[in-house]
């Protein structure tokens, strides 16, 4: 596949993706000229806390996308997707921890401090190559990938499908969660991995380091909704859509209904890897809460309010059910914000099935329905196909 | 592929399948030979949709040989690959991809490329997209290629699926109640379709309506309790005093 | 010298008339505060009268001796049992046990004594308690006897033992005579004690059979048969640990049960998956609370009236959800989950705003304690009762599902809905009551999971991914099904615990469930048939 295409897809096609694409490439120059050009007592300023919640916020809007793409396009609810957005962290986590040195409170070069103070004597063999980044990197990928390729593979497989697999993916991520506790995992336990100093060779505080972090997360997320992007509008999208809608008869036409599944899980979790990566050099610390099943059903409401089965929907999803979170739980309101979140479970699934994108569609539909009419004639074949 | 003589398409022989101790299927055979046009009849409860389960590879018979073109096993193989070997299969409750559009349904189906990188990686070619049109055409269905298959009529559903079917190119066609829920016309109409196509494929069409079946004009199966009460002509069958009871008696 | 003759003088008459004094009075009270005031060498004499007086409160009054908790007042001199209280000692009269006062611990002055006193109420106690009228209390002194044996006592426990009717007793005992007994330096003693000891269950003997087993320097024949006798010992220590397992285990499986059979309810004739299923146990635990700050003087009939509450409440907010939300999803079932967990949120929140603790639930008493079985299993009523009640719970709702109306309907319902349907059963009817009798005994499990576990805001949590993992496991709709699923998975998460630790074990069995749920898809006992299929 030549890039041409994609773009011109894009370009072209999607107003709602031209529209994703000029908000984030100002968000991408905005931000960075806003915080380090503009003098700190100017209006202007984007003090840097803020960068980093944005950055935030992109992530879980990566990890949303991810979960889009199984539940919203292929009709597969995870429950447990925050555990391979976890499996990234702890690979990133880990290649940051190694990245301390002797740095720590116990000024061990090659132990991280918590497995000194828990008196081990040498590096578990799963921490080695941690201290290469392009190592660390590949496990980013390679860990969630791989749990996602096997889960999948069993599952599916077995067609284990609906609510079966809603609430195995569950026990996965509580399971891994209750492992992760343990200290004897050698993960840092309760506390997780954090204290980290630099990521290749750069400050994790300075202004410049935060900066370029957003900016790559921006990259990756519109990389990642490139990627989704194309998948569900390839005809392998329409077959994930097929299987959503009626996966029985997409098996009589002759389709592995397993392997679809498990593609597109494996790239999920890969997304939700990477996104996880992302987070924690950003946020500083990735502790075995993030595997709570409490999190990772929270990715479904962003995904449901924004609307699944839209890509952009996910994105809007994540982002305003964040900086609702953020807002109300740091205000007066915060004792109010479970019950927000409760309310949003109920209200979206019953009335707006379709979430946020929903509603914008209705209205947009009714003004369109009459240029739509009169364009029913135009032969639709192009729109089909990835050309 | 070495073409030689295929003597049946399909033959069941003995076939038994129970759910907690309830035969659906009890020793049923059957022999389907190339370009044939079955007509499959039978009251509730005979195992018709049951068979065809067991024939598509939704449900493993207890016991019993499932053959196609001679020498396959059935029994062996799952949904997905008994479709791509040739066996193409119609549900009694029209069952379209409701969110797709018609064409992109007819491009779903079409022959080849079921593979995960293939389909990520699929242009239409020339050749293929003469060949919906050609389906569009058949089906009757150009004016509305656009159009979300929910947005469909119960007959277009039908139609549409019919086409799936066709589209996938099969050399045995099971089809399950086409004219439910039809008017006369679009019985008429599908009977019609059904025979053209029987022309160059293998058809089995399970039925309940008996104008359809008189139609079809052809070789007729009666199954009853899950075996098979008679055979032959619909003038025959429906003449044989078992048929009569089973179909009266009740 | 003048001066130190006259005070002997005066103390020899002094004691003299104390003596008398001591022969005359002969009532409780006066005897008890004698022994209170005399020195050392008299207290072991007043002791023995006091027992001769044969009065059943001279036990306590001996015993709190012992404990140093009997004091003289200083200022009327009078005798009483002190028990520690934060704002000084808590004093309680000594005739009939009626607590008088607290008071600051200067007032009181506490009375002493040395080993030979020490050594004396020892004995005295011994053998009042062996020679109780309550068996308990003998069973009960014989078990103290077990845990420190007293060489000064052998005489006192064979004679108990040649009195002794009941024959467990009389075993204890037996027992506590062989653990002096093999201390002692008759060889033939000895080896008839490590005879008795070889046949008991208790670790105190196996831990004197393994020490004398390594005792490289005492008689061989001695360090042999102690040998053999720990093999057995240990052997049928083996087996209780076994039983006891099997009990830990039946009684995390019935804790399981009672969170999973509401489940197995709702989900298996609905098809629904209730999120917030573990906030009806919640409610149900939270009811039993508000029931005892309710009628704070009937707690030991609190749980019992909380049942029906329970069942009342969570019922009722279970019928409240279903009209209100669940009914507008059916036929998305996660759609249903999301929305449940919405209300599960919701509930916890609800409950965090009114007391963002746990809440403390009274234990009655018939509930707390145990039964001690032998010496090496014990088996603690509340569990006890928690296995009888979630077999009840599961008979009575198996009961409700055969011989009901609406029992045959449910059953319609889950086997084919469309059928029900078209043969007039209200569905929709059914579907609200299913539900509510699914939160009810959510509810019920509720109340008897306050009993064992802490009482919060977020104690549902803790049990909706075990119960949804028992119904899984033992197959959707079918209530034996979940049984043995409850039972299997609760003994063999007991079986790990001491190998793996309780984590990894839980680990385990969750990855086991993942991976069986491969092998069968529908579970352990799935329903079979032609409208099973999605």
């Amino acid at each position: 596949m030549s890039r041409k295409p994609i773009l011109q897809l894009l370009l072209t096609n999607d107003k709602a993706s031209r529209w994703l694409f000029i908000v984030m490439g100002v968000l991408g120059v905005l931000v960075p000229i806003l915080n380090l050009a503009v003098p700190a007592d100017s209006a202007f300023h984007v003090p840097t806390y803020m960068v980093t919640l944005i950055g935030k916020y992109l992530c879980f809007a990566m990890l949303a996308l991810a979960l889009d793409l199984i539940w919203g396009y292929c009709g597969i609810l995870s429950l447990g997707h925050g555990a391979f957005f976890a499996l990234g962290g702890y690979a990133m986590g880990m290649y940051l921890m190694r990245q301390i040195g002797d740095r720590g409170v116990y000024g061990n070069p090659v132990l991280p401090d918590f497995m000194v103070f828990l008196n081990w004597q040498e590096l578990p063999w799963y921490w080695y190559g941690f201290d290469n980044f392009g190592f660390a990197l590949l496990m980013v990928f390679l860990a969630p990938g791989l749990l996602a390729f096997l889960f999948g593979w069993l599952a599916f497989r077995s067609r284990v499908t609906g609510v079966y697999l809603s609430i195995i993916t569950q026990a996965l991520t509580y399971a891994l969660m209750l492992a992760f506790f343990r200290n004897d995992m050698g993960f840092g336990g309760n506390n997780g991995l954090t204290d980290f100093k630099d990521i290749l060779g750069f400050d994790l505080q300075a202004d410049s380091t935060r900066v370029s972090l957003f900016v790559i997360t921006l990259l990756c997320l519109a990389g990642a909704y490139i990627l989704c992007q194309y998948i569900t509008r390839s005809k392998a999208g329409r077959v994930l859509i097929s299987i959503r809608d009626a996966e029985s008869r997409t098996r009589f036409i002759g389709y592995k209904v397993e392997h679809y599944k498990l593609f597109v899980f494996v790239v999920s979790s890969l997304i939700a890897g990477l996104a996880g990566a992302l987070y924690v050099p950003q946020i500083g610390i990735i502790n075995p809460s993030e595997f709570n099943p409490l999190n990772s059903i929270e990715i479904v409401i962003w995904v449901a309010i924004g609307g699944r089965g839209t890509l952009y929907g996910a994105i809007i999803g994540a982002i305003l059910v964040n900086y609702a979170k953020t807002t109300f739980t740091s205000g007066v309101f915060a004792e109010y914000w479970l019950f927000i979140l409760g309310a949003l479970f109920v209200i979206t699934t019953i009335y707006l099935p379709r979430g946020v994108v929903g509603i914008l569609d209705g209205y947009r539909q009714k003004v369109a329905r009459k240029k739509a009419d009169q364009a029913a004639a135009t032969p639709v074949p192009q729109t089909a196909g990835g050309k | 592929m070495v073409e030689t003589k295929v003597q049946s398409i399909l033959y069941l022989n003995g076939v038994t399948k129970s759910f907690d101790g309830f035969k659906a299927i009890n020793n049923l055979s059957l022999d389907i030979r190339p370009g044939e046009l079955r007509a499959i009849i039978g009251p509730n409860g005979a195992g018709k949709s049951t068979m065809m389960d067991i024939i598509t590879g939704k449900t493993k018979p207890d016991e019993g040989e499932v053959k196609f073109r001679d020498v396959i096993d059935l029994t062996k193989h799952d949904e997905a690959e008994i479709a791509n070997m040739g066996i193409g299969r119609k549900f009694q409750k029209p069952t379209v991809i409701e969110s797709l559009s018609v064409w992109e349904n007819l491009e779903l189906a079409l022959a080849g490329h079921r593979n995960v990188f293939q389909t990520l990686f699929f242009k239409l070619d020339k050749a293929q997209i003469e060949r919906i049109e050609e389906i569009l055409l058949l089906i009757g269905l150009q004016e509305r290629r656009a159009e979300q298959a929910r947005n469909l009529s119960h007959g277009q559903k039908q139609w549409l699926e019919i086409g799936m079917l066709i589209i996938q190119d099969p050399e045995l066609l099971l089809v399950d109640e086409p004219a439910a829920g039809m008017t006369d016309y679009e019985t008429m109409e599908t009977a019609k379709l059904l025979k053209s196509i029987s022309e160059n494929h293998s058809v089995i069409v399970v039925e309940h309506d008996m104008d359809f079946i008189r139609a079809l004009d052809t070789k007729v199966t009666v199954l009853h309790e899950g075996s098979v009460l008679a055979e032959g002509t619909l003038d025959v069958v429906s003449s044989n005093p078992r048929v009569i009871e089973v179909y009266l008696g009740r | 010298m003048n001066y130190t003759i006259k005070k002997i003088v005066l103390i020899a008459i002094g004691l003299l008339l104390s003596w008398i004094s001591v022969g005359w009075s002969a009532d409780f009270e006066s005897l008890t505060k004698e022994v209170a005031q005399s020195s050392y060498a008299q207290k072991n004499k007043l002791i023995d009268q006091l027992v001769a007086l044969e009065d059943p409160r001279s036990l306590t009054v001996l015993k709190a001796m012992l404990d140093g908790k009997l004091y003289l007042q200083k200022s009327d001199q009078t005798v009483v049992i002190g028990e520690d209280h934060p704002d000084g000692v808590q004093i309680k009269n000594i005739s009939d046990e009626q607590v008088i006062d607290v008071v600051g611990a200067r007032s009181l002055e506490k009375v002493k004594i040395n080993n030979s006193v020490r050594g004396k109420l020892r004995t005295v106690i011994a053998s009042l308690q062996l020679s109780a009228k309550d068996a308990s209390l003998r069973r009960q002194s014989a078990r103290d006897l077990i845990k420190s044996p007293d060489a000064e006592l052998r005489d006192i426990i064979a004679a108990a033992v040649e009195r002794e009717e009941s024959s467990s007793v009389k075993k204890e005992m037996e027992l506590a005579l062989a653990l002096v007994d093999v201390e002692s330096e008759n060889a033939d003693r000895r080896k008839q004690a490590i005879k008795v000891m070889s046949a008991s269950y208790s670790p105190e003997a196996l831990a004197v059979l393994e020490r004398l087993s390594a005792d490289k320097e005492g008689a061989a024949d001695i360090a042999k048969l102690a040998a053999e006798g720990a093999d057995k010992v240990r052997h049928r220590m083996g087996i209780m640990k076994f039983i006891e397992n099997l009990f830990f285990g039946a009684s995390l499986g019935s804790v399981l049960l009672l969170a999973a059979i509401g489940l197995a309810i709702t989900f298996g004739v609905m098809g629904v998956i209730n999120m917030a299923h573990g906030e009806m146990i919640m409610l149900g635990a939270y009811t039993t609370f508000a029931v005892q700050q309710i009628f704070p003087n009937w707690i030991e009939a609190s749980i019992i009236i909380a049942i029906p509450m329970a069942f009342l409440v969570s019922g009722s907010v279970g019928v409240l959800i279903e009209r209100t939300v669940i009914r507008h999803l059916y036929g998305r079932p996660l759609e249903t989950l999301l929305a449940t967990f919405g209300i599960s949120l919701f509930l916890q929140q609800l409950v965090r705003t009114y007391n963002s603790n746990n809440v403390p639930v009274v234990t009655p008493d018939w509930m707390s304690g145990f039964y001690q079985v032998n010496g090496a299993l014990s088996l603690t009523y509340n569990r006890l009762y928690i296995i009888v009640f979630s077999l009840l719970v599961l008979g009575l709702l198996a009961l409700l599902l055969r011989k009901t109306l609406l029992g045959l309907q449910m059953r319609a319902v889950t086997q084919n809905r469309a059928m029900a349907n078209s043969m007039g059963i209200r569905s929709s009817w059914v579907d609200a009551l299913t539900f509510g009798l699914g939160s009810g005994i959510a509810g019920i499990a509720g109340v008897a999971l306050s009993q064992i576990t802490n009482v919060g805001p977020n104690m549902g949590q803790g049990f909706i991914i075990d119960s949804f993992m028992v119904v899984v496991f033992g197959g959707v709709g079918n209530l034996l099904g979940t049984f043995f699923a409850a039972m299997g998975l609760g003994v063999v998460n007991k079986f790990l615990e001491p190998y793996a630790g309780a984590v990894l074990g839980k680990i385990f069995v969750l990855v086991f469930i993942i991976l069986f749920i491969q092998w069968r898809p529908r579970g352990l006992f799935a329903l079979k048939g032609r409208f099973v299929e999605d």
